[in-house]
């Protein structure tokens, strides 16, 4: 009996491919069907975000940011104009702040609602996609209401929101909310104890406490390995502090943890949703300083003022005073940041971007070593990889 | 909340004067930037530093969140690294900065966070920033095969290269970018503040 050395199959998974979310190429080195070495291929939609933004005003970058991350825009938006707002000293009113918490809140059941089920559709079950996607489209209309779009929305700016909310959308959300939990609770029914949704997710991809910290997991990722971590509670920004939520927690770290952890999280980002309408007070919903929020319309045809103002700040923007500042937000995905650096012109100096996808995606060489072929993308759909926001 | 932040801010400070005192040889300054702590510190050091800043009981920074370049062409030494960190136990952020050129190493800190491969592949993709004893220092978010460092100040917006699927040669080119206009960079420096360009009458203005 002679040995014979087999040497492993290098296999090619991607750049397009149903389970890939988007343009991922993995090069999969396979010991028959156990997973050796996977070495993620990305950069296939890197559109120079970071260099582009540098070249831009202010203003004129964050539409950028709807387009990292596209399921999640507003959320992404907020730590930027965070991080402006941080340099310029800049206070938003309180109202501004609840509809940008609100609108977190929405663009987290956003995400929420595309991953889960797209998660539920690589492993098998094409229903909760259909149901689920109804609602982003509901969703999607508030949206618009606001903003003029339904998915690049580009409304926040620095100072508060680019406008108020219409008449009526609060009633609609509510209305809204009220027959939200039974969408949630038929998504679960169909798929927390369903049998073959835990074989292919119990114990897959498990990634112990110690490890996600030391590859950089924050979010649901973080949470799900027993990491009781969310910067709504520890560094809660605009109104977050006096929203009453619980931050779901996981004890295996596996990818059914992490459904679950999402799951419950759009039950607590309901609770904020109706909070925010419910407290939703009057006022300005931008900040007052007229160098650099842009003055209203109705005032721009009375006032020669507001009529300069108005053309200084969209053809060259406000000058930022020169610092630097790292700001991060929890999106969806995880801890989204923004350190940006201004030297004191009208254009970020540089404007790095850090993405939650961008770590989980890094470590899918660890966490799926030694399982199976078909476990990768299961693993891979616990991760919530959008490509724009890893790419950039 | 006034309270807050500078209870915030005064723990920075101790936490930044805890450092550069633990480590004196190799911190070169700390300062707080908007409730923000800064770190500089040497190029060979990081590493010590980095592994300090994770084990040591006031700090446990157990999480790098982020490694970015920055390019400053004017300086002496161009490129900056930028090392972010969190620390969940005590709820603080730090921020690690060396400078470094295009010719000289930076340690890599893959040993102390596995969370850095991927930063240091794309600061080296990006920037060009070396990283020494780095597992497996490729490209990253670039094509393959591509040439330059793309973030960096000197490197054109529209890049050097385009590509177009060529249909009589049935295959993907790459060719030289051509642009059909200018490219237009506006100088928005008032007139009245910083136009430096001589014009004729200007000797009156400045004649006493």
């Amino acid at each position: 009996m002679t040995e014979t050395q087999i040497k492993p199959l290098t296999m090619n998974f991607g750049p397009q491919h149903p389970a890939a979310h988007g343009v991922l190429r993995l090069v999969m080195e396979m010991d028959g069907e156990v997973i050796e070495r996977l070495d993620p291929h990305i950069g296939l939609l890197h559109r120079g975000t970071e260099k582009l933004i540098e070249y831009k005003t202010y203003v004129q970058a964050i539409p950028y940011f709807d387009r990292l991350d596209y399921v999640s825009p507003m959320c992404q938006e907020h730590a930027f104009v965070l991080a402006i707002e941080k340099l310029l000293g800049l206070e938003v009113p309180i109202r501004g702040q609840y509809i940008r918490v609100l609108f977190d809140e929405i663009t987290r059941l956003l995400n929420h609602l595309l991953n889960i089920p797209a998660y539920a559709m690589d492993v098998g079950a094409m229903t909760p996609f259909l149901w689920a996607f109804e609602q982003r489209e509901l969703l999607m209309e508030f949206y618009e209401r606001v903003s003029g779009a339904r998915l690049h929305a580009a409304y926040y700016r620095p100072g508060g929101v680019h406008q108020d909310l219409p008449a009526g959308i609060l009633d609609d959300i509510m209305a809204w909310a009220e027959q939200f939990p039974q969408v949630i609770d038929d998504i679960d029914v169909l798929l927390t104890e369903n049998r073959i949704f835990k074989q292919r997710l119990v114990d897959i991809g498990t990634v112990s406490a110690a490890d996600a910290l030391d590859w950089g997991f924050t979010g649901p990722m973080l949470r799900a390995s027993g990491v009781a971590w969310d910067l709504r509670k520890s560094q809660p920004y605009m109104v977050y502090d006096k929203m009453k939520f619980d931050v779901p927690i996981g004890k295996n770290g596996d990818c059914y943890d992490r459904y679950l952890v999402r799951m419950e999280e759009m039950r607590q980002s309901l609770r904020i949703v109706r909070q925010a309408c419910e407290q939703m007070p009057g006022g300005p919903c931008t900040s007052d300083d007229r160098k650099i929020t842009p003055p209203k319309r109705a005032d721009m045809k009375r006032s020669m003022e507001a009529l300069i103002h108005h053309f200084k700040l969209y053809t060259e923007g406000f000058h930022v005073p020169p610092g630097e500042t790292y700001t991060a937000v929890e999106a969806p995905k995880g801890e989204f940041g923004v350190y940006l650096v201004s030297d004191g012109g009208n254009r970020p100096y540089r404007c790095k971007i850090r993405a939650p996808g961008f770590t989980h995606l890094a470590a899918i060489d660890y966490v799926s070593k030694g399982y199976m072929l078909a476990d990768s993308v299961a693993i891979l759909g616990s991760m919530d990889i959008v490509f724009g926001e890893i790419d950039r | 909340m006034t309270d807050g932040t500078n209870s915030l801010t005064d723990a920075l400070q101790h936490l930044g004067a805890y450092i550069a005192g633990a480590l004196e040889n190799e911190v070169q300054g700390t300062e707080i930037l908007r409730g923000e702590l800064i770190v500089r510190v040497t190029r060979p050091s990081i590493v010590k530093v980095l592994t300090f800043l994770r084990d040591d009981s006031h700090c446990l920074f157990k999480q790098l969140i982020d490694i970015c370049g920055v390019d400053y062409p004017d300086r002496e030494e161009r490129l900056e690294v930028v090392y972010n960190l969190l620390s969940l136990k005590h709820n603080h952020r730090i921020r690690v900065k060396l400078t470094t050129t295009p010719d000289a190493p930076v340690p890599s800190v893959v040993g102390v966070f596995n969370a850095a491969n991927w930063f240091e592949r794309e600061a080296w993709d990006l920037y060009g920033v070396f990283f020494a004893d780095h597992p497996d220092l490729r490209r990253l978010l670039t094509d393959y095969g591509f040439e330059g460092h793309p973030m960096r100040k000197d490197f054109p917006l529209t890049g050097y290269v385009e590509v177009r699927y060529d249909e009589g040669q049935k295959r993907v080119i790459y060719e030289k970018v051509k642009l059909v206009q200018e490219f237009r960079s506006f100088d928005f420096v008032s007139p009245w503040e910083g136009m430096l360009t001589r014009l004729p009458g200007d000797e009156k203005a400045t004649k006493s």
